[in-house]
């Protein structure tokens, strides 16, 4: 016997409308619930960063956030900002730099870069670095990553 | 893994919670930004029966200035105050701390009184709240009450805070004096946790140091007071902290006063030992401060 509630969201520019538990989190309801598995589970404990999604417009860990609490609130995954093409450079600058290997990561860091950008467009490497240090990667060492926002913050000022 | 399975309410004003509170006892946990609960939730560290969920209490996310006083809310977020222009005029203290609260995207949704109840013996809010003499607000089944925020934080991971009551708020009062304020975290890697850390305010009057709290934290179970160092720096120029003799005695005094306790990775001497680094760097700086 669970104790499901009724929940809506505008999830990706969508308003939709389930039923969850409320013990289940945000992430687990995206990408169980909705399918959106683009963001990833890495700690469960708001450490790794892997689970970065967007609520009423700010970056959230997914996995620190429930369902329930996502009721009449706007959700994005970074489904919903790669169709959106906002963040086209982000996402072609870390093709170009190479800032992916394993890509568990990724999602998080464009995620958490897009706030950055829209927060601070003149923020320096080190503001940078300081930035995605919430975000865990294992792979790539993170100089790619800070390379690729670094280029796409020079790029927008350039052309802002 | 996943955390068991509890109810959840949420309210839309303070005396819904407390209604709550008195229902389910024990088995109910308030959540403001969740930052905290919902690690402890997931890992099953706390299996409570009810949620009560604060984010519908609008009057209690608000930075608001009142003549002299200064209040913030306890479901205000530390981005709110990261972003907040009042804070950095007139609370610079918690300006400069509150981007060493984990990162971002925790601190959009963590708040001011998630981390004043939680009493995190690393946290950087109960530190500063002492520092500023702050007064805690809080709300229970007879009214409201007022406790000093350096009578606050009372053991490891407990306050003043009783289970049927709720915290509102801090209000700071603003002084007509000149003020500094210092604040420092050591730790291994930028962005751990404190193996030491200190946030001080000082108020100087004429020139000479009137008020000055140095409050340690990460040291022990609960934010320290360092006040016999505090006393004996009372009444000296930004000039007089260049003295060597004077910096050595303050140092060890503080040394002394300030109890460590190890944790997992740092020990109880190292701690001691960077409660005077700390200083020293303190000092030096309000020694140039004028």
């Amino acid at each position: 016997m669970t104790n499901k509630t009724t929940i809506q969201m505008t999830l990706n520019g969508q308003l939709i409308q389930a039923e969850v538990e409320p013990r289940q989190h945000l992430v687990d309801f995206l990408r169980e619930d909705q399918s959106l598995t683009g963001s990833h589970l890495g700690c469960e404990q708001g450490a790794c960063g892997a689970c970065t999604v967007k609520m009423n417009g700010q970056i959230v860990r997914g996995c620190l956030v429930l369902a329930v609490q996502a009721d009449q609130a706007t959700i994005e995954t970074i489904e919903g900002i790669s169709t959106s093409g906002k963040y086209q450079d982000l996402q072609k600058a870390f093709l170009q730099f190479n800032a992916l290997q394993c890509g568990f990561c990724t999602s998080g860091m464009l995620l958490a870069a897009t706030e950055l950008i829209e927060t601070n467009p003149q923020a320096t490497r080190s503001q940078v670095r300081e930035w995605i240090s919430g975000n865990y990667c294992r792979c790539t060492g993170y100089q790619a990553i800070v390379d690729a926002i670094c280029h796409v913050l020079e790029e927008r000022l350039a052309h802002a | 893994m996943k955390a068991a399975a509890f109810n959840y309410e949420k309210v839309s004003n303070i005396a819904q919670a407390l209604s709550l509170l008195k229902v389910h006892g024990d088995q109910a946990k308030l959540i403001a930004g969740g930052q905290s609960l919902l690690p402890a939730l997931n890992m099953r560290l706390s299996a409570p029966q009810i949620l009560i969920d604060l984010q519908g209490i609008s009057e209690l996310k608000k930075i608001e200035e009142e003549g002299q006083v200064i209040r913030i809310g306890a479901m205000v977020t530390h981005t709110q105050i990261e972003n907040s222009a009042l804070v950095l005029e007139k609370l610079p203290l918690l300006s400069q701390a509150v981007t060493h609260i984990a990162h971002r995207a925790i601190r959009n949704l963590g708040t001011w009184g998630g981390s004043i109840v939680y009493g995190d013996p690393a946290a950087e809010w109960p530190a500063c709240a002492i520092a500023l003499d702050g007064v805690m607000l809080i709300a229970g089944p007879n009214g409201q009450r007022r406790v000093a925020a350096k009578d606050f934080f009372q053991d490891l991971y407990t306050t003043d805070l009783g289970p049927d009551e709720i915290f509102l708020g801090t209000e700071f009062t603003m002084t007509a004096l000149k003020s500094f304020h210092y604040f420092e975290e050591l730790s291994r890697r930028h962005g751990d946790y404190a193996v030491t850390g200190l946030a001080s305010q000082v108020e100087f009057d004429q020139g000479s140091i009137s008020a000055i709290r140095l409050v340690y934290f990460s040291v022990a179970a609960t934010p320290v007071l360092a006040t016999k160092a505090q006393n004996l720096l009372q009444g000296k120029k930004p000039q007089d902290l260049q003295n060597k003799d004077l910096l050595a005695q303050v140092c060890a005094l503080a040394r002394a006063e300030v109890p460590t306790v190890a944790d997992i990775t740092n020990s109880a001497t190292m701690k001691t030992h960077l409660v005077g680094v700390l200083l020293e760097r303190a000092l030096k700086a309000i020694s140039l401060s004028i």
